[in-house]
């Protein structure tokens, strides 16, 4: 049965399976050797030079998965070891060039650096070049191509260069943690830090909630995840696992829905808080925008706060699709409130180092949010429940002016024109083009997932903001 | 002071907790006694079978929708 999207994945899969697997049985310490044995068997090598690298470079995984460098503050990583180091070419000509007459490449070059040989084959002066890839854009045979690391062209905050070792460099005063890079590197040299073992250490220290209840919060974006399981098994599965109950992140998500409105009335002009790459990048990049940012929590925090009020002993783990949410909760404000995080690849392995089957499991229920909340986990699906807001809390009069941007690059765009020109009052930013479902902690990044989403959200039971967060007034 | 905990857990939700947290707000209301009723929600109780779950100080009681008057009258009202 197929659960990840590529055998990158699956190798990272296989090695939080392995650790969360002795984490359970506190044999960790004692068998941490073992792993990459046991992942690696031998004796042909599959991927690498040597069964040795190939080993060495588990070893580096495993590191990864038990928390990573303590002294780095980013949660991606490069495993140096891992990166291939592929070439930096940028735009080279392939032997498909087949001379022809027509010269397109030359003429679209703004720069002069395209050249021919006898042969009236092209070729590229490299001292002249500028990479725009235009010559690229117009060659009626695909002849030119860009040889650019695929982790760099992922970076769309260019956080990414090639180090002095040749391996791939992360620069933190750029890097959103987006994650882009992580589910892009062909060679899974780049991981995000897992707390999977801060997780088990959670759920072993509450003594089946008896010390301490345990509670799981789900992002809205888990309902395109686990695609061969009910979406009830896989409640059914996280409460086996030993968390006391689950709670969705959507009604953190109504909850903020109305804040923000109410925050953008007041303010005239507001950026979104709830993607938290997004809000990474304005602080980095756009400094004078920082007061923009909307000063509501994220959706997941502002439930876990809300369970911490109830019941204050409560430890709360977000379960989600977002690497830079593991940054986001690292921030003292956030701390106090989320314990830790799950991606949905870890949760995949959590289950299954329990050899927990969750398609045998009965169906348990999830219903707290309502269609609004859900559809946060898209691109879009925030500036609709702002506009729901409006219309709930009867300031009709104001005019919401909604500036939708999917993916970094159209935020970058969109920031770059706050203050020139008029864009628009309210910026919802996703780092992740699709939004959340589009997320690198994802088991799948499939077509279909944004129609599953809409569809989870149609089954709320309450088909209003208000009506979701009314039980929680006193 | 009566503490008053309404689930409103996935499986409460379903069965109607809404509704019951929204009765109890109104008979809250017209009976004057915001200063000796506190009702608050919690997620689950861990007896989702006798749905909505509702605690008067830590005693567990089963509410429905329908109910809710009654319970009130006799578990509110009345000790």
């Amino acid at each position: 049965m197929k659960k990840f999207d590529t055998q990158v994945q699956y190798l990272k899969y296989k090695v939080l399976r392995e650790v969360a697997g002795k984490a359970w049985d506190d044999t960790l310490y004692e068998k941490i050797l073992d792993i990459p044995k046991i992942i690696i068997p031998g004796p042909t090598p599959t991927t690498r030079c040597c069964i040795y690298k190939e080993r060495a470079i588990v070893e580096e995984r495993i590191k990864i998965a038990m928390g990573g460098d303590k002294s780095n503050p980013n949660v991606i990583e490069v495993i140096d070891l891992a990166c291939d180091e592929c070439p930096v070419a940028g735009y080279e000509v392939t032997d498909v060039c087949r001379g022809c007459l027509a010269h397109r490449c030359q003429d679209a070059c703004k720069k002069d650096a395209i050249y021919f040989d006898h042969n009236q084959k092209a070729h590229i002066d490299k001292s002249k070049c500028v990479e725009c890839g235009k010559c690229s854009a117009v060659c009626p045979y695909g002849a030119i191509v860009n040889f650019k690391r695929p982790c760099e062209k992922s970076c769309k905050v260019k956080a990414i260069s090639m180090g002095p070792n040749k391996a791939a460099k992360i620069d933190n005063d750029k890097c959103i943690s987006c994650g882009s890079c992580v589910y892009q590197c062909p060679f899974g040299a780049i991981m995000d830090k897992s707390y999977i073992i801060n997780v088990i250490d959670i759920l072993k220290k509450s003594q089946h909630n008896q010390k301490y209840k345990t509670y799981a919060v789900v992002a809205p974006s888990i309902s395109s995840q686990f695609v061969h399981a009910k979406l009830g098994q896989v409640i059914s599965g996280i409460k086996e696992l030993g968390f006391f109950t689950v709670v969705e992140a959507a009604l953190g998500a109504d909850m903020v829905a109305y804040k923000e409105t109410q925050e953008l009335i007041e303010k005239g002009f507001l950026t979104s808080s709830c993607c938290p790459a997004f809000v990474m990048y304005i602080k980095k990049n756009f400094p004078k925008l920082v007061e923009h940012i909307s000063h509501n929590l994220s959706p997941a925090a502002e439930i876990a706060k809300y369970i911490k009020e109830t019941d204050p002993t409560a430890k709360v783990i977000f379960i989600g699709p977002c690497t830079a949410k593991k940054a986001e909760f690292q921030q003292e404000i956030q701390k106090q409130y989320v314990d830790s995080i799950l991606t949905f690849e870890e949760l995949q392995a959590l289950f299954d180092s329990k050899d927990l089957d969750i398609y045998s499991l009965p169906e348990d229920v999830l219903d707290n949010a309502s269609y609004y909340g859900r559809i946060f986990a898209r691109s879009g699906g925030l500036t609709d429940a702002v506009k729901q807001a409006l219309i709930e809390l009867g300031r009709t009069d104001f005019e919401v002016k909604p500036v939708v941007c999917n993916g970094i690059e159209e935020c970058r765009m969109a920031l770059l024109k706050v203050g020139k020109i008029d864009i628009g009052n309210f910026i919802e930013g996703m780092a992740c083009v699709g939004g959340c479902i589009a997320g690198a902690g994802c088991l799948t990044h499939g077509e279909k997932n944004k129609a599953e989403v809409d569809k989870y959200g149609m089954e709320a039971y309450e088909k209003t903001i208000q009506d979701a967060i009314k039980v929680l007034k006193k | 002071m009566k503490k008053v905990v309404v689930c409103i857990g996935s499986s409460c939700h379903l069965k109607g907790s809404r509704q019951v947290v929204e009765r109890l707000q109104e008979l809250i209301a017209q009976h004057d006694l915001k200063e000796e009723v506190e009702l608050q929600g919690t997620f689950c109780m861990g007896n989702c079978q006798k749905g909505v779950c509702v605690k008067v100080n830590e005693t567990l009681f089963s509410v429905s929708p329908e109910t809710v008057d009654s319970f009130f009258q006799k578990e509110v009202m009345g000790k």
